[in-house]
């Protein structure tokens, strides 16, 4: 038996004009901090402001360069939000958003951040325009963003992504199936050279054979050209697969981070713990016997006080109805962070420490 | 004589107009009283199809439906009127994807209940309501009395499909069809309706078909799973033999796709290519332009159909070779 040497990779080559790295390494690609959008529901015969949707409350978070950092939560959680937030399609009421060590709004324009930060969303029929051919849909934003060679630049791209150019260059998007239309998406996305490509439910709406197929193509990408991803879906084996760490949010908020690794094993929110649970089961000697939770999540309109959390928890105590707790690492310095009074020896909570989770 | 609930054979369904499209074809399959099967596929497989046309809801001026359905000994191709209407709800009875869609937004969730209640079983208002209000009880809504004065748009989203269960078992079908319930839910949500539908199938005693294209769904659910293919039954078997012991290539690239126990970054084990059109009746393989295996015998006719045991089934040449690597 002969032993192979381990291959190393080649290189990753970005894309080309892509935005020099300032910041050098150790820098985070993207830095939010206390991100907050809120939006007013609007009502009655003078449409006067009825109540506010805390879309995204406080969420703090950082990308580094080169990683997948995955995103999962249940419907009205902030997950969209966030990404929305993150490319500049939706301004945000307060917080900063640190994208390679510059300043949204201060140091980095809009336009310097769209450069840098693409996005991928899940329908793909309706981000595409109908009356552009993909070929011209592709070129688009490098033609307005004054880069060289936008046609040439966007059939090396729809050779990458699998789209032979001399078939499908002249076509329309309603003449291509959803799987291949997901790929002009990620092409058009990859066209303005960016760093860090935000892929919003990117492949739950198709069906499970082309997803493993656009799965595989995202990961060539990501080695090829060096990108950083933030991946978004509410499937948790597909953010398994991809990520190297993972973001879980409920209402508005950040509940738990870690690697993924970390958080597969023992999950540190009763939250995160209730949601992986949710799971169906595999194996049908070994089927699922109780619902985690009860109910549906609640309405991000007046979120409860407290911890947003305790209106569905097990472990919910009194100080879970009055005190908002705080994201922190689980050991001193560590990757693992969680926002659960359980973990917070001081904070009160007659549980705390108990580790009752496991 | 038979003792199945339902006795599909050799369905074909086809749609004509500007673009012909062989949805269904040459489908058989069965379902004993008291069973749960899941009907597995991807979009465009025929599996939506299949539900509507075992509830007649096809538009009759465009479909050719071949072959024959016998649901509890009725013959359902040749139903119409009254009979129909009758079968339609107290024989056989739906629920749908979206149930935001599926209810009347101007009546509450009671009255829609108590209508179909005394439509069939001619019975006054107030029993109606009252069997509205149990139903609502079995499909554990909290508060039921309150909430049957509600309408829809003051429920959310697993309340609503709740409702739509306790609507579609008020007159005690012995089938039930379950179109997608649990796909636009999330996934906390989704996991107490599959199992609300485990315990409500128990609790009454009907049969059950689920279409879905999950199959972690199909596994909650189900006790046997039909996979299907292009308006085929490519394989069928317990649920327990699909999990463990695929045969069909198609159905062993589901389980991978499915990612449950992918290695992380490892490259994932993907079927090439995409569903074929349907624009002809398949007269060979529909899966071998995607098929790893596939080889000239697969393209030239329509695979023979291997019956391991009494009722499990593979449509395939290879269903007996030992399994191929990966």
């Amino acid at each position: 038996m002969s032993v192979t040497e381990p291959q190393t990779p080649p290189l990753p080559t970005p894309l080309a004009d892509s935005a020099p790295d300032k910041g050098g390494p150790a820098q985070p690609l993207l830095i939010v901090r206390d991100l907050q959008k809120y939006f007013p529901v609007r009502g009655g015969i003078l449409g006067g402001k009825k109540a506010v949707v805390q879309a995204v409350d406080g969420v703090s978070f950082e990308v580094r360069k080169g990683e997948t950092l995955g995103i999962v939560g249940e419907s009205g959680c902030g997950k969209s939000t966030t990404a929305r937030l993150l490319i500049g399609l939706l301004e945000k009421d307060s917080g900063e958003i640190i994208y390679d060590g510059q300043d949204l709004g201060g140091a980095l324009s809009l336009r310097d951040l769209r450069r840098g930060v693409q996005m991928v969303f899940q329908d793909s029929y309706a981000s595409l325009n109908p009356r552009l051919t993909i070929e011209d849909s592709i070129a688009f934003g490098a033609r307005i963003q004054g880069l060289s060679d936008p046609v040439g630049r966007a059939r090396k791209l729809m050779d990458r992504v699998g789209l032979a150019p001399d078939r499908f260059a002249q076509r329309y998007p309603h003449e291509v199936s959803g799987g291949q239309r997901q790929r002009i998406n990620i092409a058009r996305a990859l066209a303005m050279s960016p760093r860090l490509v935000v892929l919003d439910e990117a492949v739950s709406a198709l069906d499970k054979s082309v997803e493993a197929q656009v799965l595989n193509l995202l990961a060539d990408l990501r080695r090829e050209f060096g990108l950083t991803y933030i991946f978004i879906s509410h499937d948790l084996n597909v953010v398994r697969y991809i990520s190297d760490r993972i973001l879980v949010m409920y209402l508005g908020e950040v509940v738990e981070i870690a690697p993924v690794d970390d958080i597969w094993s023992s999950q540190a929110h009763p939250y995160t713990k209730s949601l992986f649970s949710a799971m169906p089961s595999m194996d049908p000697d070994n089927r699922t016997k109780e619902p985690p939770l009860a109910g549906d999540p609640p309405n991000p309109i007046n979120p409860p006080p407290g911890c947003r959390f305790h209106t569905r928890c097990r472990f919910v105590d009194s100080v879970c109805k009055t005190k908002v707790p705080a994201l922190r690492p689980l050991t001193a310095g560590g990757q693992h962070m969680a926002a659960c009074h359980l973990h917070d020896l001081g904070s009160g909570h007659k549980l705390a420490g108990k580790d009752v989770l496991s | 004589m038979t003792t199945n609930l339902v006795d599909i054979r050799n369905l074909s369904v086809r749609f004509t107009g500007a673009r012909t499209v062989h949805a269904i074809n040459d489908l058989t399959l069965t379902l004993q009283q008291g069973e749960t099967l899941a009907l597995l596929g991807e979009s465009g497989s025929g599996k939506s199809v299949t539900l509507k046309t075992l509830l007649r809801l096809l538009p009759p001026k465009r479909t050719q439906i071949d072959g024959a359905i016998e649901v509890n000994g009725t013959d359902v191709l040749t139903l119409s009127g009254r009979k129909l209407q009758a079968y339609r709800g107290e024989e056989v009875s739906m629920v749908f994807q979206e149930p935001g869609l599926a209810l009347d937004p101007v009546y509450t969730v009671g009255d829609q209940i108590a209508e179909a209640v005394m439509r069939h079983k001619r019975i006054s208002k107030v029993e109606a309501i009252s069997t509205a209000l149990d139903m609502l009880r079995r499909v554990r809504i909290p508060s039921p009395e309150r909430r049957l004065k509600n309408y829809p748009h003051e429920l959310s989203g697993g309340m609503l499909q709740r409702v739509m269960i306790a609507l579609a078992l008020a007159c005690r079908p012995r089938l039930l069809l379950a179109d997608e319930p649990t796909t636009a839910l999330d996934a906390t949500v989704q996991i107490q309706i599959l199992l609300l539908l485990r315990d409500l199938q128990k609790e009454f005693g009907m049969g059950v078909i689920f279409v879905t294209h999950d199959i972690g769904v199909a596994v909650e659910v189900s006790e046997r799973i039909a996979v299907m293919y292009a308006g085929q039954i490519v394989e069928e078997g317990t649920t327990r033999e699909i999990i463990k012991d695929p045969r069909h290539p198609y159905t062993r690239g589901l389980l991978a796709a499915n990612l449950h126990d992918a290695a992380r970054g490892a490259r994932l084990n993907a079927i090439p290519g995409a569903p074929p059109a349907l624009e002809t009746r398949p007269d060979a393989c529909s899966f071998a332009p995607r098929c790893p295996l596939a080889e000239d015998r697969c393209r030239a006719a329509l695979p023979p159909v291997h019956v391991p045991n009494a009722r499990r089934r593979v449509a395939c040449i290879h269903a007996n070779a030992p399994l191929a690597v990966g």
